[in-house]
Protein backbone atom coordinates (compact mmCIF):
# COMPACT_ATOMS: atom_id res chain seq x y z
CA UNK A 1 0.00 0.00 0.00
CA UNK A 2 1.00 3.35 -1.14
CA UNK A 3 1.89 6.03 1.64
CA UNK A 4 0.27 9.14 -0.17
CA UNK A 5 -3.07 7.12 -0.15
CA UNK A 6 -6.04 8.91 1.66
CA UNK A 7 -7.44 6.66 4.29
CA UNK A 8 -10.83 7.21 2.91
CA UNK A 9 -11.88 8.58 -0.36
CA UNK A 10 -15.27 8.86 -1.40
CA UNK A 11 -16.67 9.43 -4.89
CA UNK A 12 -19.84 10.52 -6.12
CA UNK A 13 -21.51 8.27 -3.53
CA UNK A 14 -25.08 8.11 -3.79
CA UNK A 15 -27.67 6.04 -1.93
CA UNK A 16 -31.09 5.72 -2.43
CA UNK A 17 -34.49 3.99 -0.75
CA UNK A 18 -36.76 2.76 -2.20
CA UNK A 19 -40.21 1.97 -0.40
CA UNK A 20 -43.77 1.44 -1.56
CA UNK A 21 -44.40 4.92 -0.31
CA UNK A 22 -41.49 6.46 -2.92
CA UNK A 23 -38.40 6.88 -4.22
CA UNK A 24 -35.81 8.87 -1.82
CA UNK A 25 -32.27 9.92 -2.89
CA UNK A 26 -30.79 10.26 0.79
CA UNK A 27 -27.35 11.13 -0.83
CA UNK A 28 -27.06 12.67 -4.28
CA UNK A 29 -23.94 12.13 -5.83
CA UNK A 30 -21.22 13.29 -2.62
CA UNK A 31 -17.66 13.36 -2.61
CA UNK A 32 -14.73 13.62 -0.12
CA UNK A 33 -11.18 12.69 1.15
CA UNK A 34 -10.10 12.02 4.47
CA UNK A 35 -6.39 11.73 5.20
CA UNK A 36 -5.03 9.91 7.88
CA UNK A 37 -4.98 11.26 11.12
CA UNK A 38 -7.54 13.85 10.47
CA UNK A 39 -10.95 15.05 11.90
CA UNK A 40 -13.54 15.43 9.58
CA UNK A 41 -16.86 16.63 10.88
CA UNK A 42 -20.22 16.41 8.33
CA UNK A 43 -22.80 19.04 9.75
CA UNK A 44 -25.70 19.34 8.53
CA UNK A 45 -30.20 18.87 10.15
CA UNK A 46 -31.53 16.24 10.44
CA UNK A 47 -32.63 13.93 7.03
CA UNK A 48 -29.44 15.89 5.14
CA UNK A 49 -28.22 12.42 4.62
CA UNK A 50 -25.72 12.91 7.04
CA UNK A 51 -26.30 9.37 9.34
CA UNK A 52 -26.57 7.91 5.52
CA UNK A 53 -23.17 8.22 4.76
CA UNK A 54 -21.93 7.48 7.99
CA UNK A 55 -23.75 4.08 7.75
CA UNK A 56 -22.92 3.34 4.20
CA UNK A 57 -19.38 3.82 4.44
CA UNK A 58 -19.46 0.20 5.71
CA UNK A 59 -22.83 -0.25 3.63
CA UNK A 60 -24.23 -1.07 7.57
CA UNK A 61 -28.09 -0.05 5.90
CA UNK A 62 -30.16 -2.56 4.95
CA UNK A 63 -30.37 -3.11 1.30
CA UNK A 64 -33.52 -2.90 0.42
CA UNK A 65 -35.19 -0.67 0.99
CA UNK A 66 -31.18 0.98 0.56
CA UNK A 67 -29.60 0.88 -2.69
CA UNK A 68 -25.83 1.84 -3.65
CA UNK A 69 -26.41 3.47 -7.04
CA UNK A 70 -23.33 5.08 -8.26
CA UNK A 71 -20.03 5.97 -6.53
CA UNK A 72 -17.01 4.02 -4.63
CA UNK A 73 -16.18 4.19 -1.09
CA UNK A 74 -12.32 3.82 -1.03
CA UNK A 75 -10.81 3.19 2.57
CA UNK A 76 -7.48 2.51 2.37
CA UNK A 77 -7.29 1.97 -1.21
CA UNK A 78 -10.07 -0.75 -1.86
CA UNK A 79 -13.70 -0.20 -2.76
CA UNK A 80 -16.02 -1.10 0.45
CA UNK A 81 -19.09 -1.54 -2.07
CA UNK A 82 -16.92 -4.07 -4.32
CA UNK A 83 -15.90 -5.77 -0.65
CA UNK A 84 -16.88 -9.86 -0.18
CA UNK A 85 -19.14 -10.34 3.10
CA UNK A 86 -16.13 -11.76 5.04
CA UNK A 87 -13.62 -8.82 3.71
CA UNK A 88 -16.73 -6.46 4.60
CA UNK A 89 -16.46 -7.69 8.10
CA UNK A 90 -13.27 -7.29 8.78
CA UNK A 91 -13.38 -3.92 7.90
CA UNK A 92 -16.24 -3.56 10.09
CA UNK A 93 -14.84 -2.61 13.65
CA UNK A 94 -11.12 -3.46 12.46
CA UNK A 95 -11.05 -0.86 10.06
CA UNK A 96 -14.02 1.64 10.73
CA UNK A 97 -15.66 1.73 13.98
CA UNK A 98 -19.00 3.06 15.31
CA UNK A 99 -20.15 5.12 17.90
CA UNK A 100 -23.77 5.74 18.15
CA UNK A 101 -26.27 8.28 19.31
CA UNK A 102 -28.00 6.44 21.57
CA UNK A 103 -25.91 4.31 23.86
CA UNK A 104 -28.69 3.19 26.39
CA UNK A 105 -29.86 1.12 23.55
CA UNK A 106 -26.20 0.62 21.19
CA UNK A 107 -25.71 -1.91 24.38
CA UNK A 108 -26.76 -5.27 24.56
CA UNK A 109 -28.70 -5.67 27.60
CA UNK A 110 -28.57 -9.38 28.40
CA UNK A 111 -24.23 -8.99 28.53
CA UNK A 112 -22.09 -7.30 31.03
CA UNK A 113 -19.63 -5.07 29.40
CA UNK A 114 -17.08 -7.35 29.75
CA UNK A 115 -17.96 -9.49 27.65
CA UNK A 116 -19.53 -7.39 25.38
CA UNK A 117 -15.95 -5.78 24.86
CA UNK A 118 -14.51 -9.18 24.94
CA UNK A 119 -16.41 -10.05 21.68
CA UNK A 120 -15.03 -7.37 20.18
CA UNK A 121 -11.21 -7.85 20.86
CA UNK A 122 -11.65 -11.11 19.76
CA UNK A 123 -13.55 -10.30 16.60
CA UNK A 124 -10.56 -8.24 15.69
CA UNK A 125 -7.73 -9.20 17.69
CA UNK A 126 -7.69 -13.13 18.47
CA UNK A 127 -3.77 -12.94 19.30
CA UNK A 128 -5.08 -11.37 22.42
CA UNK A 129 -4.54 -13.30 25.01
CA UNK A 130 -5.46 -11.61 28.60
CA UNK A 131 -8.95 -10.46 27.61
CA UNK A 132 -10.16 -9.45 30.90
CA UNK A 133 -6.75 -7.04 30.62
CA UNK A 134 -7.45 -5.46 27.73
CA UNK A 135 -10.75 -5.22 28.70
CA UNK A 136 -9.65 -2.90 31.75
CA UNK A 137 -6.85 -1.40 29.48
CA UNK A 138 -9.43 0.47 26.76
CA UNK A 139 -11.92 1.00 30.36
CA UNK A 140 -9.81 3.03 31.84
CA UNK A 141 -8.49 4.64 28.41
CA UNK A 142 -12.17 6.19 28.35
CA UNK A 143 -11.76 7.20 31.68
CA UNK A 144 -13.67 4.75 33.12
CA UNK A 145 -13.06 4.74 37.28
CA UNK A 146 -12.54 1.12 38.64
CA UNK A 147 -13.18 -0.55 35.58
CA UNK A 148 -12.10 -4.14 37.06
CA UNK A 149 -15.03 -3.42 38.89
CA UNK A 150 -17.39 -1.63 36.30
CA UNK A 151 -16.70 -4.37 33.43
CA UNK A 152 -18.88 -6.44 35.09
CA UNK A 153 -21.78 -4.38 35.17
CA UNK A 154 -24.71 -4.64 32.71
CA UNK A 155 -25.73 -1.69 30.50
CA UNK A 156 -28.89 -0.98 32.81
CA UNK A 157 -26.60 -0.40 36.15
CA UNK A 158 -24.36 2.70 34.13
CA UNK A 159 -25.42 6.36 33.87
CA UNK A 160 -25.63 7.49 30.01
CA UNK A 161 -22.54 9.11 29.94
CA UNK A 162 -20.91 6.14 31.63
CA UNK A 163 -22.38 3.73 28.58
CA UNK A 164 -21.33 5.89 25.83
CA UNK A 165 -17.72 5.56 27.05
CA UNK A 166 -18.17 1.66 27.31
CA UNK A 167 -19.18 2.01 24.08
CA UNK A 168 -16.17 4.53 23.09
CA UNK A 169 -14.28 1.88 24.49
CA UNK A 170 -15.50 -1.01 22.62
CA UNK A 171 -14.92 0.74 19.09
CA UNK A 172 -11.48 1.14 20.12
CA UNK A 173 -10.54 -2.07 21.44
CA UNK A 174 -10.67 -3.19 17.87
CA UNK A 175 -7.70 -0.59 17.04
CA UNK A 176 -9.50 1.03 14.07
CA UNK A 177 -7.88 3.42 11.48
CA UNK A 178 -11.35 5.39 11.33
CA UNK A 179 -13.38 5.92 14.14
CA UNK A 180 -17.05 7.18 13.13
CA UNK A 181 -19.11 8.78 16.18
CA UNK A 182 -22.90 9.49 14.58
CA UNK A 183 -23.93 12.13 17.20
CA UNK A 184 -22.22 10.45 19.85
CA UNK A 185 -23.15 13.42 22.74
CA UNK A 186 -26.72 14.14 21.33
CA UNK A 187 -28.61 12.05 24.02
CA UNK A 188 -26.19 13.26 27.01
CA UNK A 189 -26.66 15.89 28.88
CA UNK A 190 -24.20 19.20 28.66
CA UNK A 191 -22.07 18.75 31.42
CA UNK A 192 -21.12 15.23 29.42
CA UNK A 193 -20.95 16.01 26.16
CA UNK A 194 -18.42 18.49 26.83
CA UNK A 195 -16.30 15.43 28.89
CA UNK A 196 -17.24 12.72 26.10
CA UNK A 197 -15.99 15.30 23.47
CA UNK A 198 -12.64 16.28 25.43
CA UNK A 199 -12.09 12.55 26.05
CA UNK A 200 -12.73 11.86 21.72
CA UNK A 201 -10.15 14.57 21.01
CA UNK A 202 -7.86 13.28 23.38
CA UNK A 203 -7.76 9.14 22.38
CA UNK A 204 -7.87 10.83 18.41
CA UNK A 205 -4.29 12.03 19.46
CA UNK A 206 -3.48 9.29 21.68
CA UNK A 207 -4.08 6.65 19.24
CA UNK A 208 -3.23 8.56 16.11
CA UNK A 209 -6.69 7.74 14.60
CA UNK A 210 -9.20 9.17 12.55
CA UNK A 211 -12.40 11.00 12.97
CA UNK A 212 -15.50 11.28 11.22
CA UNK A 213 -17.91 13.56 13.61
CA UNK A 214 -21.42 13.16 12.80
CA UNK A 215 -23.02 16.40 14.19
CA UNK A 216 -25.96 18.91 14.08
CA UNK A 217 -24.19 21.39 16.13
CA UNK A 218 -21.32 23.72 14.96
CA UNK A 219 -20.76 24.59 17.94
CA UNK A 220 -18.80 21.31 19.20
CA UNK A 221 -16.37 21.04 16.14
CA UNK A 222 -14.17 23.56 16.30
CA UNK A 223 -12.20 22.32 19.17
CA UNK A 224 -12.54 18.80 17.71
CA UNK A 225 -12.02 18.81 13.90
CA UNK A 226 -9.55 19.98 10.87
CA UNK A 227 -12.34 20.00 8.52
CA UNK A 228 -16.24 20.34 8.21
CA UNK A 229 -18.21 19.09 5.31
CA UNK A 230 -21.72 20.94 5.27
CA UNK A 231 -24.61 18.76 4.00
CA UNK A 232 -28.10 19.77 2.70
CA UNK A 233 -30.80 17.83 1.13
CA UNK A 234 -27.93 14.62 0.15
CA UNK A 235 -25.43 16.87 -1.03
CA UNK A 236 -22.08 18.41 0.08
CA UNK A 237 -22.83 22.03 -0.46
CA UNK A 238 -19.32 23.10 1.64
CA UNK A 239 -16.00 21.95 2.47
CA UNK A 240 -13.37 22.99 3.99
CA UNK A 241 -11.18 23.58 7.07
CA UNK A 242 -12.93 24.10 9.71
CA UNK A 243 -11.33 27.33 10.92
CA UNK A 244 -11.98 28.60 7.35
CA UNK A 245 -16.01 27.69 7.24
CA UNK A 246 -16.70 28.69 10.76
CA UNK A 247 -15.02 31.86 10.24
CA UNK A 248 -15.85 32.81 6.50
CA UNK A 249 -19.02 30.47 5.36
CA UNK A 250 -19.45 30.39 2.11
CA UNK A 251 -23.15 28.76 1.04
CA UNK A 252 -25.92 30.45 2.40
CA UNK A 253 -27.21 27.26 4.19
CA UNK A 254 -23.69 27.12 5.90
CA UNK A 255 -24.31 30.46 6.95
CA UNK A 256 -28.06 30.11 8.36
CA UNK A 257 -26.70 27.06 10.14
CA UNK A 258 -24.03 29.45 11.76
CA UNK A 259 -26.50 31.69 12.67
CA UNK A 260 -28.69 29.22 14.73
CA UNK A 261 -26.06 28.90 17.03
CA UNK A 262 -27.63 31.27 19.84
CA UNK A 263 -24.26 33.81 21.15
CA UNK A 264 -23.86 34.58 24.60
CA UNK A 265 -24.96 38.54 25.63
CA UNK A 266 -26.80 38.43 22.12
CA UNK A 267 -30.27 40.20 22.59
CA UNK A 268 -33.12 38.67 20.24
CA UNK A 269 -36.44 37.99 20.86
CA UNK A 270 -36.80 35.00 18.82
CA UNK A 271 -34.11 32.06 17.70
CA UNK A 272 -33.37 31.66 14.40
CA UNK A 273 -34.89 29.33 11.88
CA UNK A 274 -33.80 28.56 8.62
CA UNK A 275 -35.56 30.47 5.67
CA UNK A 276 -35.03 27.56 2.84
CA UNK A 277 -36.87 29.87 0.17
CA UNK A 278 -33.45 31.94 0.49
CA UNK A 279 -30.80 28.65 -0.46
CA UNK A 280 -30.57 27.97 -3.91
CA UNK A 281 -31.33 24.35 -4.76
CA UNK A 282 -29.10 22.94 -7.33
CA UNK B 1 -26.95 -2.69 46.58
CA UNK B 2 -28.97 -5.84 45.80
CA UNK B 3 -29.37 -6.41 42.10
CA UNK B 4 -25.75 -4.90 41.85
CA UNK B 5 -24.26 -7.76 39.18
CA UNK B 6 -27.64 -9.29 38.15
CA UNK B 7 -28.19 -9.92 34.77
CA UNK B 8 -31.69 -9.51 33.02
CA UNK B 9 -32.45 -13.08 33.32
CA UNK B 10 -31.49 -13.24 36.87
CA UNK B 11 -34.02 -10.00 37.96
CA UNK B 12 -36.80 -12.16 36.32
CA UNK B 13 -36.03 -15.20 38.33
CA UNK B 14 -35.87 -12.48 40.97
CA UNK B 15 -39.76 -11.46 40.38
CA UNK B 16 -40.41 -14.87 39.54
CA UNK B 17 -39.71 -16.25 42.98
CA UNK B 18 -41.85 -13.30 44.78
CA UNK B 19 -45.17 -14.31 42.77
CA UNK B 20 -47.06 -16.96 45.03
CA UNK B 21 -49.29 -18.13 42.40
CA UNK B 22 -46.31 -18.96 40.47
CA UNK B 23 -44.18 -20.38 43.22
CA UNK B 24 -46.92 -22.52 44.37
CA UNK B 25 -47.60 -24.14 40.98
CA UNK B 26 -44.01 -24.55 40.14
CA UNK B 27 -43.65 -26.36 43.26
CA UNK B 28 -46.71 -28.34 42.42
CA UNK B 29 -44.65 -28.96 39.03
CA UNK B 30 -41.89 -30.19 40.65
CA UNK B 31 -43.10 -32.57 42.76
CA UNK B 32 -44.70 -33.96 39.76
CA UNK B 33 -41.99 -34.08 38.25
CA UNK B 34 -40.22 -36.28 40.85
CA UNK B 35 -43.17 -38.47 40.70
CA UNK B 36 -43.01 -38.98 37.27
CA UNK B 37 -39.21 -39.84 37.38
CA UNK B 38 -39.61 -41.99 40.62
CA UNK B 39 -42.24 -44.06 38.82
CA UNK B 40 -41.02 -44.10 35.32
CA UNK B 41 -37.98 -45.68 36.53
CA UNK B 42 -39.90 -47.80 39.62
CA UNK B 43 -42.14 -48.80 36.18
CA UNK B 44 -39.41 -49.73 33.58
CA UNK B 45 -37.35 -52.07 36.47
CA UNK B 46 -40.88 -53.97 37.04
CA UNK B 47 -41.17 -52.56 40.72
CA UNK B 48 -44.66 -53.07 42.02
CA UNK B 49 -44.63 -49.99 44.64
CA UNK B 50 -47.58 -48.93 45.85
CA UNK B 51 -48.57 -51.96 43.47
CA UNK B 52 -48.37 -53.91 40.18
CA UNK B 53 -50.27 -50.95 37.78
CA UNK B 54 -50.81 -53.77 35.63
CA UNK B 55 -51.62 -57.11 37.79
CA UNK B 56 -55.53 -57.96 37.43
CA UNK B 57 -57.60 -59.24 40.33
CA UNK B 58 -60.83 -60.03 39.26
CA UNK B 59 -62.36 -60.90 42.32
CA UNK B 60 -61.16 -57.35 43.54
CA UNK B 61 -62.80 -55.61 40.21
CA UNK B 62 -64.30 -52.01 40.48
CA UNK B 63 -63.65 -51.48 44.06
CA UNK B 64 -64.47 -47.79 45.60
CA UNK B 65 -61.21 -45.94 47.46
CA UNK B 66 -60.74 -48.16 50.70
CA UNK B 67 -57.10 -48.63 53.14
CA UNK B 68 -56.11 -50.83 50.72
CA UNK B 69 -56.91 -49.61 47.44
CA UNK B 70 -56.21 -45.51 48.01
CA UNK B 71 -58.41 -44.26 45.00
CA UNK B 72 -60.32 -47.62 44.13
CA UNK B 73 -59.48 -50.17 41.67
CA UNK B 74 -61.19 -50.77 38.19
CA UNK B 75 -63.03 -53.15 36.10
CA UNK B 76 -59.92 -55.41 36.20
CA UNK B 77 -59.09 -55.53 39.66
CA UNK B 78 -56.05 -52.98 39.13
CA UNK B 79 -54.84 -50.85 41.62
CA UNK B 80 -55.89 -46.99 40.12
CA UNK B 81 -53.33 -45.30 42.33
CA UNK B 82 -50.38 -47.23 41.03
CA UNK B 83 -52.00 -46.90 37.26
CA UNK B 84 -51.94 -43.31 38.05
CA UNK B 85 -48.24 -43.01 39.21
CA UNK B 86 -46.96 -45.15 36.87
CA UNK B 87 -48.93 -43.26 33.98
CA UNK B 88 -46.88 -39.84 34.80
CA UNK B 89 -43.91 -40.04 33.11
CA UNK B 90 -45.62 -40.88 29.60
CA UNK B 91 -47.87 -37.44 30.74
CA UNK B 92 -44.84 -35.49 31.46
CA UNK B 93 -42.21 -36.88 28.57
CA UNK B 94 -45.14 -35.99 25.84
CA UNK B 95 -45.31 -32.85 27.51
CA UNK B 96 -41.45 -31.89 27.93
CA UNK B 97 -40.77 -33.98 24.90
CA UNK B 98 -42.94 -32.79 22.53
CA UNK B 99 -42.45 -28.76 23.52
CA UNK B 100 -38.78 -29.27 22.76
CA UNK B 101 -39.61 -31.04 19.02
CA UNK B 102 -41.85 -28.03 18.24
CA UNK B 103 -39.72 -24.98 20.16
CA UNK B 104 -36.78 -26.57 17.68
CA UNK B 105 -38.47 -26.20 14.78
CA UNK B 106 -40.25 -22.68 15.68
CA UNK B 107 -37.13 -21.04 16.56
CA UNK B 108 -35.22 -21.73 13.80
CA UNK B 109 -38.32 -21.32 11.71
CA UNK B 110 -39.21 -17.96 13.11
CA UNK B 111 -35.67 -16.71 13.30
CA UNK B 112 -34.65 -17.19 9.88
CA UNK B 113 -37.89 -15.38 8.35
CA UNK B 114 -37.52 -12.81 10.81
CA UNK B 115 -33.96 -12.10 10.72
CA UNK B 116 -33.35 -12.46 6.59
CA UNK B 117 -36.93 -11.57 5.78
CA UNK B 118 -37.91 -10.77 1.84
CA UNK B 119 -38.65 -13.96 0.03
CA UNK B 120 -37.39 -16.24 2.77
CA UNK B 121 -40.04 -14.58 4.84
CA UNK B 122 -42.93 -14.93 2.64
CA UNK B 123 -42.20 -18.89 1.56
CA UNK B 124 -41.72 -19.94 5.52
CA UNK B 125 -44.57 -18.09 6.44
CA UNK B 126 -46.96 -19.26 4.17
CA UNK B 127 -45.85 -22.67 4.98
CA UNK B 128 -47.00 -21.66 8.57
CA UNK B 129 -50.24 -20.45 7.18
CA UNK B 130 -51.00 -23.72 5.16
CA UNK B 131 -50.11 -25.65 8.41
CA UNK B 132 -52.54 -23.26 10.67
CA UNK B 133 -55.38 -24.10 8.28
CA UNK B 134 -55.39 -27.56 8.96
CA UNK B 135 -57.54 -28.71 12.49
CA UNK B 136 -54.54 -30.00 14.28
CA UNK B 137 -56.13 -32.52 16.81
CA UNK B 138 -57.34 -34.49 13.26
CA UNK B 139 -53.65 -34.43 11.63
CA UNK B 140 -52.38 -35.58 14.86
CA UNK B 141 -54.98 -38.53 14.69
CA UNK B 142 -54.67 -39.05 11.25
CA UNK B 143 -50.90 -38.94 11.52
CA UNK B 144 -50.53 -41.53 14.33
CA UNK B 145 -53.25 -43.60 12.77
CA UNK B 146 -51.21 -43.98 9.89
CA UNK B 147 -47.56 -43.98 11.90
CA UNK B 148 -48.77 -46.82 14.86
CA UNK B 149 -49.47 -45.11 17.97
CA UNK B 150 -46.64 -45.24 19.99
CA UNK B 151 -44.94 -42.93 22.40
CA UNK B 152 -42.51 -41.94 19.86
CA UNK B 153 -44.92 -41.20 17.20
CA UNK B 154 -46.85 -39.29 19.00
CA UNK B 155 -43.93 -37.18 20.89
CA UNK B 156 -43.24 -36.59 17.78
CA UNK B 157 -46.25 -35.63 15.86
CA UNK B 158 -47.44 -33.26 18.54
CA UNK B 159 -44.30 -31.48 17.90
CA UNK B 160 -44.33 -31.64 14.27
CA UNK B 161 -47.50 -29.93 13.97
CA UNK B 162 -47.43 -27.77 17.37
CA UNK B 163 -44.85 -25.43 16.16
CA UNK B 164 -45.87 -22.48 14.32
CA UNK B 165 -47.45 -20.20 17.13
CA UNK B 166 -43.98 -20.24 18.03
CA UNK B 167 -42.18 -20.04 14.80
CA UNK B 168 -44.55 -16.53 14.34
CA UNK B 169 -43.61 -15.59 17.60
CA UNK B 170 -40.37 -15.74 17.38
CA UNK B 171 -40.51 -14.49 13.88
CA UNK B 172 -42.23 -10.78 15.18
CA UNK B 173 -39.82 -10.86 17.98
CA UNK B 174 -36.43 -10.81 15.59
CA UNK B 175 -38.81 -8.57 13.29
CA UNK B 176 -38.37 -6.01 16.20
CA UNK B 177 -34.74 -6.85 17.63
CA UNK B 178 -33.36 -6.81 14.21
CA UNK B 179 -33.70 -3.17 13.94
CA UNK B 180 -32.59 -2.55 17.63
CA UNK B 181 -29.48 -0.56 18.17
CA UNK B 182 -27.39 -3.42 19.61
CA UNK B 183 -28.07 -5.53 16.67
CA UNK B 184 -26.33 -2.77 14.44
CA UNK B 185 -23.82 -1.54 16.69
CA UNK B 186 -22.79 -5.52 16.06
CA UNK B 187 -23.20 -5.56 12.80
CA UNK B 188 -20.72 -2.38 13.13
CA UNK B 189 -18.16 -4.45 14.47
CA UNK B 190 -18.27 -6.97 11.75
CA UNK B 191 -19.87 -9.56 13.46
CA UNK B 192 -21.47 -12.55 11.14
CA UNK B 193 -25.32 -12.78 10.89
CA UNK B 194 -25.12 -16.25 12.64
CA UNK B 195 -23.41 -14.77 15.89
CA UNK B 196 -25.65 -11.98 15.56
CA UNK B 197 -29.15 -14.59 15.35
CA UNK B 198 -27.51 -17.08 18.30
CA UNK B 199 -25.64 -14.57 20.80
CA UNK B 200 -27.56 -11.23 20.03
CA UNK B 201 -31.07 -11.28 19.18
CA UNK B 202 -31.90 -14.91 20.85
CA UNK B 203 -31.16 -14.05 24.41
CA UNK B 204 -33.01 -11.15 24.11
CA UNK B 205 -36.40 -12.88 22.95
CA UNK B 206 -35.30 -15.39 25.22
CA UNK B 207 -38.26 -15.08 28.08
CA UNK B 208 -41.54 -14.76 25.37
CA UNK B 209 -39.84 -18.06 23.90
CA UNK B 210 -39.59 -19.47 27.20
CA UNK B 211 -43.04 -18.46 28.28
CA UNK B 212 -44.77 -19.71 25.33
CA UNK B 213 -42.46 -23.54 25.80
CA UNK B 214 -43.93 -23.46 28.88
CA UNK B 215 -47.61 -23.50 28.07
CA UNK B 216 -47.33 -25.47 25.50
CA UNK B 217 -46.60 -28.42 28.15
CA UNK B 218 -49.90 -28.43 28.91
CA UNK B 219 -51.24 -28.25 25.21
CA UNK B 220 -49.43 -31.41 24.85
CA UNK B 221 -50.61 -33.49 27.84
CA UNK B 222 -54.03 -32.41 27.08
CA UNK B 223 -53.25 -33.54 23.48
CA UNK B 224 -52.09 -36.82 24.54
CA UNK B 225 -54.51 -37.59 27.02
CA UNK B 226 -57.63 -37.10 24.34
CA UNK B 227 -55.71 -39.30 22.23
CA UNK B 228 -55.34 -41.92 24.79
CA UNK B 229 -59.27 -41.29 25.69
CA UNK B 230 -59.98 -42.25 21.78
CA UNK B 231 -58.07 -45.06 22.07
CA UNK B 232 -55.13 -43.66 19.62
CA UNK B 233 -52.94 -42.82 22.30
CA UNK B 234 -49.99 -45.28 24.40
CA UNK B 235 -51.23 -48.78 23.90
CA UNK B 236 -52.89 -50.49 26.81
CA UNK B 237 -51.86 -52.44 29.73
CA UNK B 238 -49.14 -49.24 29.56
CA UNK B 239 -51.22 -47.00 31.89
CA UNK B 240 -51.60 -43.54 30.93
CA UNK B 241 -53.92 -40.85 32.36
CA UNK B 242 -56.12 -40.45 29.33
CA UNK B 243 -56.48 -44.39 28.87
CA UNK B 244 -57.47 -44.79 32.32
CA UNK B 245 -60.01 -42.68 31.47
CA UNK B 246 -61.04 -44.35 28.11
CA UNK B 247 -61.33 -47.45 30.03
CA UNK B 248 -63.34 -46.45 33.07
CA UNK B 249 -65.79 -44.67 30.67
CA UNK B 250 -67.81 -47.58 30.64
CA UNK B 251 -68.31 -47.77 34.31
CA UNK B 252 -69.08 -44.09 34.76
CA UNK B 253 -72.27 -44.25 36.48
CA UNK B 254 -71.38 -46.97 39.08
CA UNK B 255 -67.36 -46.43 39.28
CA UNK B 256 -66.93 -42.27 39.68
CA UNK B 257 -63.26 -42.82 40.77
CA UNK B 258 -61.99 -44.34 37.71
CA UNK B 259 -63.16 -40.88 35.98
CA UNK B 260 -62.33 -38.55 38.91
CA UNK B 261 -58.98 -39.18 39.94
CA UNK B 262 -57.23 -39.31 36.70
CA UNK B 263 -59.67 -36.59 35.17
CA UNK B 264 -57.99 -34.15 38.46
CA UNK B 265 -54.65 -35.22 37.79
CA UNK B 266 -55.06 -34.16 34.23
CA UNK B 267 -56.61 -31.22 34.85
CA UNK B 268 -54.37 -30.05 38.04
CA UNK B 269 -51.28 -30.87 36.41
CA UNK B 270 -52.39 -28.58 33.29
CA UNK B 271 -53.08 -26.07 35.29
CA UNK B 272 -50.16 -25.69 37.66
CA UNK B 273 -48.37 -25.52 34.24
CA UNK B 274 -50.22 -22.72 32.71
CA UNK B 275 -50.64 -20.87 36.03
CA UNK B 276 -46.66 -21.35 36.02
CA UNK B 277 -46.12 -20.05 32.35
CA UNK B 278 -48.32 -16.84 33.17
CA UNK B 279 -46.09 -16.16 36.34
CA UNK B 280 -43.43 -16.51 34.26
CA UNK B 281 -45.22 -14.10 31.70
CA UNK B 282 -45.47 -11.78 34.35
CA UNK B 283 -41.94 -12.04 35.34
CA UNK B 284 -40.79 -11.77 32.25
CA UNK B 285 -42.82 -8.13 30.92
CA UNK B 286 -42.71 -6.42 34.37
CA UNK B 287 -40.05 -3.72 33.19
CA UNK B 288 -40.33 -1.63 36.65
CA UNK B 289 -37.49 -2.29 37.42
CA UNK B 290 -35.30 -2.28 33.70
CA UNK B 291 -34.25 1.19 33.87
Amino acid sequence: MSTNLPLLEVRDLRIRFRAESGVTDAVRGISFVLEKGEALAIVGESGSGKSVTALGLTRLLPTPPAEFVSGEILFEGRDVLKLSPPELRKVRGGGIAYVFQEPSTSLNPVYSIRSQIAEAIRLHRPEVEDIDAEVVHWLDAVGIVNPAQRMRDYPHQLSGGMQQRAMIAMALSCQPRLLVADEPTTALDVTIQAQILEQLRELRKRFDMSLILITHNFAIIRNLCDKVAVMFRGEIVEFGSAEEVLRNPQHPYTRALIDCIPKLGEHRKRLHTIDYSKIPTS
Amino acid sequence: MKNEFLSPGQRMMQRFRRDRIGMISSVFVAMLFIVAVTFGALSLLDVPFPADPNLTNLAEKLQPPSASHWLGTDNLGRDVLARLLHGAYISLSVGFVAVFVSLAIGVAVGAVSGYFGGWVDNVLMRVVDAIMCFPTFFLILTAVALLGPSLLNIIVVIGLVSWTGTARLVRAEFLTLRESEYVRAARGLGQNSWAIIFRHILPNAAAPIFVTAVLGIPDAILTEAGLSFLGFGVQPPQATWGNIISDGKSYILDAWWLILFPGLAIFVSALAFYLAGDALRRAASSKSETQ
